[in-house]
């Protein structure tokens, strides 16, 4: 038996830590390591697969077992982890360019075939560590030093994406927001199934305060709303916000005004099989809406490794060929005296 | 009964089928084959299938073809050309009739020579035997459509069923021509319809009548003996090469005790083992069909990382996706083994047709100084072995392994004398099961220089590996230039030393041969046979094949340098003579080069083997 895990530091490897000083990162990954002394993981059952970026460097700081693989390709690494050994607890750390550029394609596959792997998504809408390339989550416009003169594509949103590749795990949560990020951490890695988590996170370099706007203190409680399985969509400073749907729309009210009250109010279900709720609020951008927080998509369903091994263990049963032997002799064979 | 005619005494002899796609050649050919094989002969089969999956009725294009190719002594190539051709339609022959030798015997379905199906086949005349200059071949024209009809008109069968029994028909008249017993034919018919009687009916009475239309002719037509060959003792199924490498994987999983795991992508002509593999969870194999090649190979890393016996398989095009994360089990020391099913390139090319295309890209084709093993199967059975040996190396040695076939060797079939696995050496993985003091993820076996295998789960560990250079003492990252260096030649050093582990290379013939004859891979058939020809007739020729091309055997400079004059023989513009010429500039080398999307002609050899000797 392994020893007890005391702290959360015991996840730490030791490495020096070399993301800049005041980037994101190095709460998320704080988040990360809290996440899993609070599973109650023991150190050997976690596999923590990466990419290429600088999310990608977190698996060289986990004192677990970690690969960090080529650029865009950790989600087919992680679920050729988790397909071959299912009782490990597969992580992938990566990035808007890892996951949704160069390794859109496997994110999409890994997610449509729902491996149990718990992705983190660091989404800084930019290139930090070739200095600084408009990413796939930039926003349209955006000036970087490839796009002088702004940018003439439209990002991906990774919510939208996640449920159009038929995702059962959506949460989205802020770098900075420690506490929250762990909870939503472990809502992930609980979950069976893959599990995307949206971090939006801060590059201090290469794109500062790009979440600013809606992460300040200052008015992150009127511009975001924390969504929770079985409460009321209530938000702002004063607890007066909410939002209801209008004909097919989402609309945010006022409560007290043209005699809105909580009653009125949308109820969050992650829970629900249908895309159409989810599908709206991963979608919501300020200043038009607040930005959703929290565990937005949630549904249970069965996940491939298990499927597999089902699989395998029915044909086994039902099957002749029990060995190479009867196998090879199967079918025409003849002999020679 | 009457008397054969003639009756032709053959050590060898070539039979092709061929027919329009509908018209059942591979089964009709493989059924001839089985025949052949439980008689005794050894054999050697190619299937020559069409390039689209539904090419028009009676044209080129969808011509389907089988050759068999059959003998009294050992058989090693499908061969050049078919003593025997049988053509169920107008363009089956205008298909052939250049592959058909002089004075051949020519079958011919002669009701589907109407004047639709002639222009069809592009014949200008009514008479395509002459259009051909076919005049002083024996010509059977049976009516096989009438007669096929005939003896099943009381069945009450539609007429489409009727049809399609006709490939029976033909080889009815086959067996009655080399005087082969219809037994294991009737068997295998009554078993694959055994739920459909009228259906076993219709094809036994059919396989009779034209066993019986031979008995009538006979009196005309030439008929053929072959009798058996000297084969080793054994029990015999016949095998290709890409069902062989699947199976050599299943042989190193059991010998291993490694779960077997495989992500792949289809391609041609590589699907083959995807498929077989998929098919094989009563073993327990572990098949993931990847989104793409690139996720293929990645998926296998993933699961080599856990401990399994991780594989991915590929042609041409699919290899060259695949070279970055070839790069990172090159950096990451992780065992894997690549197939390579080599088809005509460069891009697309001719993905049905065979090609040594692949051997720079599988020895080089990689950022980095990135060494990998390169092995390459020389006939359909021993892709068994090579698949079996490929997954031995690495895993006790921590390496990709690149295993190069070719379409000529993937779908070539040849009877395998099934082995005991207890004939294979133990695969043992160099696992490490608990923590030892001193142990990092890059701590060396001495001897063979490989890492160990900790995989995750065991308590102790836990470590980080990735494609990033680490540090030759900790197995942490390092930018350090000298410890690159180091990392960079222990790389290499540790795949050359495989070359302790691997066997001498063998020459075929003698040290004070005129000629070394030099080749690699799927060429060997060809090769050979040309070889043992030249020699019967009284040539000193000496073949030295290589199968283990990254490490080279230990003693290739010595068998090189006995010899003055050296042909190297491939089916490109030269790579492997290329690497010799690199490896030991001190040999002078000839070589002789093919790129048709077609395998050599043992014809074809010998005029250059004689060329060479005439120089």
């Amino acid at each position: 038996m392994s020893e007890e895990i005391k702290t959360f530091a015991e996840f730490k490897s030791g490495l020096s830590v070399r993301w800049c000083p005041g980037c994101g990162d190095h709460a998320i990954l704080n988040s990360i390591q809290k996440a899993m002394f609070e599973l109650g993981y023991k150190k050997e059952e976690v596999t923590v697969i990466s990419g290429i970026g600088c999310s990608s460097r977190l698996t060289y700081y986990m004192n677990t077992y970690g690969f960090h693989t080529i650029h865009g390709r950790a989600s087919a690494i992680a679920s050729g982890v988790k397909v071959a050994n299912p009782s490990l607890n597969v992580w992938q750390i990566t990035g808007d360019g890892d996951a949704l550029a160069i390794g859109g394609n496997h994110f999409i596959h890994t997610i449509r075939r729902n491996v149990d792997i718990n992705m983190i998504l660091f989404n800084n809408q930019i290139y930090g560590l070739t200095k600084g390339q408009y990413s796939p989550t930039s926003e349209k416009g955006f000036v970087s030093k490839t796009s002088p003169y702004g940018t003439i594509e439209n990002p991906f949103r990774p919510g939208e994406l996640t449920i159009g590749a038929r995702g059962h795990f959506f949460a989205r949560t802020v770098d900075k927001e420690l506490k929250h990020s762990v909870e939503v951490f472990k809502g992930a890695a609980q979950h069976k199934g893959t599990s995307v988590v949206e971090v939006l996170q801060n590059c201090v370099i290469f794109n500062d305060r790009t979440h600013e706007a809606i992460t300040d203190k200052a008015f992150k409680s009127d511009r975001t709303i924390l969504l929770r399985h079985g409460e009321p969509m209530i938000f702002g400073a004063n607890n007066d916000k909410g939002l209801v749907l209008q004909g097919t729309e989402l609309k945010v009210v006022k409560l007290g005004e043209d005699n809105w009250t909580e009653k009125d109010l949308l109820v969050h279900d992650a829970y629900c099989e249908d895309t159409m709720m989810h599908q709206k609020l991963v979608n919501m951008e300020y200043p038009d809406y607040p930005v959703a927080l929290g565990i937005i998509r949630a549904v249970n369903a069965t996940t491939y490794e298990v499927e597999m091994q089902d699989q395998l263990d029915s044909v086994k049963e039902r099957s002749k060929i029990k060995s190479f032997k009867d196998l090879v002799y199967t079918g025409d064979v003849w002999k020679v005296e | 009964m009457g008397k054969r005619s003639k009756v032709i005494e053959r050590d060898e002899v070539v039979v092709r089928f061929s027919g329009d796609s509908g018209d059942g050649m591979q089964l009709t050919g493989t059924l001839f084959s089985h025949t052949s094989a439980i008689y005794g002969n050894d054999i050697s089969t190619f299937p020559d299938y069409p390039a689209d999956i539904r090419a028009p009725q009676g044209t080129i294009g969808g011509v389907s073809g089988f050759q068999v190719h059959f003998g009294s002594s050992e058989v090693y190539t499908p061969g050049d050309y078919a003593d025997v051709l049988i053509a169920m339609n107008p363009a089956a022959l205008k298909a052939n009739a250049k592959w058909i030798k002089a004075g051949g015997t020519i079958i011919v379905d002669i009701d589907s020579f109407d004047e639709k199906n002639l222009k069809k086949a592009g014949y200008k005349t009514d008479d395509p035997i002459t259009e051909e200059k076919l005049n002083d071949f024996y010509i059977i024209k049976a009516p096989i459509t009438t007669m096929t009809k005939e003896s099943l008109k009381d069945l009450g069968l539609d007429n489409k069923s009727i049809l399609r029994s006709k490939n029976m028909y033909a080889l009815g008249l086959v067996y009655w021509l080399f005087d082969r017993p219809l037994t294991h034919t009737q068997e295998y018919i009554r078993k694959k319809f055994a739920k459909n009687p009228l259906i076993v009916e219709a094809n036994l009475k059919v396989l009779e009548s034209g066993f019986n239309y031979g008995m009538i002719i006979q009196a005309v037509t030439p008929s053929y003996q072959i009798v058996p060959a000297d084969v080793q003792k054994g029990n015999y199924r016949n095998l290709n090469g890409n069902t062989a490498v699947a199976w050599g994987f299943l042989a190193a999983a059991e010998r291993s005790g490694l779960e077997l795991f495989l992500g792949s992508y289809p391609i041609t002509p590589a699907t083959e083992i995807l498929q077989e593999l998929s098919a094989r969870k009563d073993l327990g194999v572990k098949v993931f069909q990847a989104e793409d090649e690139i996720a293929g190979i990645c998926t296998a890393i993933g699961a080599s990382f856990t401990g399994r016996l991780a594989i991915t398989t590929t042609s041409g095009p699919g290899l060259a996706l695949k070279g970055e994360a070839i790069g990172l089990a090159v950096m990451a020391e992780l065992p894997i083994v690549i197939v390579d099913v080599q088809r005509g390139g460069p891009s697309t090319g001719l993905p049905t047709k065979t090609e040594q295309s692949d051997l720079f890209q599988a020895l080089y084709g990689r950022n980095g100084e990135s060494p990998a093993v390169v092995i390459a199967a020389s006939t359909p059975v021993n892709c068994f072995d090579y698949a079996y040996y490929a997954a031995k190396i690495a895993v006790e040695h921590m390496t990709p392994v690149i295993l190069l076939t070719d379409g000529f060797l993937a779908n070539g079939t040849q009877p395998w004398r099934i082995p005991d696995l207890e004939e294979f050496p133990v695969i043992i993985p160099p696992f490490i099961k608990e923590a030892r003091p001193g142990w990092h993820p890059y701590e060396r076996d001495a001897e063979k220089l490989n890492r160990y295998w900790a995989v995750p789960g065991t308590e102790g560990l836990t470590h980080r590996i990735g494609g990033l250079e680490k540090d030759y003492n900790t197995g942490n990252i390092s930018h350090d230039p000298l410890n690159h260096q180091k990392m960079t030649d222990v790389r290499e050093a540790r795949i050359q030393r495989i070359a302790d582990y691997i066997p001498y290379l063998e020459v075929v013939g003698n040290d004070d041969a005129d000629l070394l004859v030099v080749g690699w891979g799927g060429t060997y058939g060809h090769l050979i046979t040309a070889a043992d020809y030249m020699n019967a007739q009284g040539y000193n020729i000496a073949l030295a094949h290589f199968t283990y091309i990254n490490p080279l055997p230990k003693n290739t400079y010595d068998v090189l340098k006995r010899y003055k004059n050296i042909l190297v023989c491939e089916l490109n513009n030269g790579q492997f003579v290329n690497y010799l010429r690199m490896k030991y500039p001190e040999v002078k080398y000839s070589q002789y080069n093919k790129v048709q999307g077609l395998p050599f002609t043992s014809a074809e050899l010998v005029e250059q083997y004689k060329k060479m000797l005439e120089e």
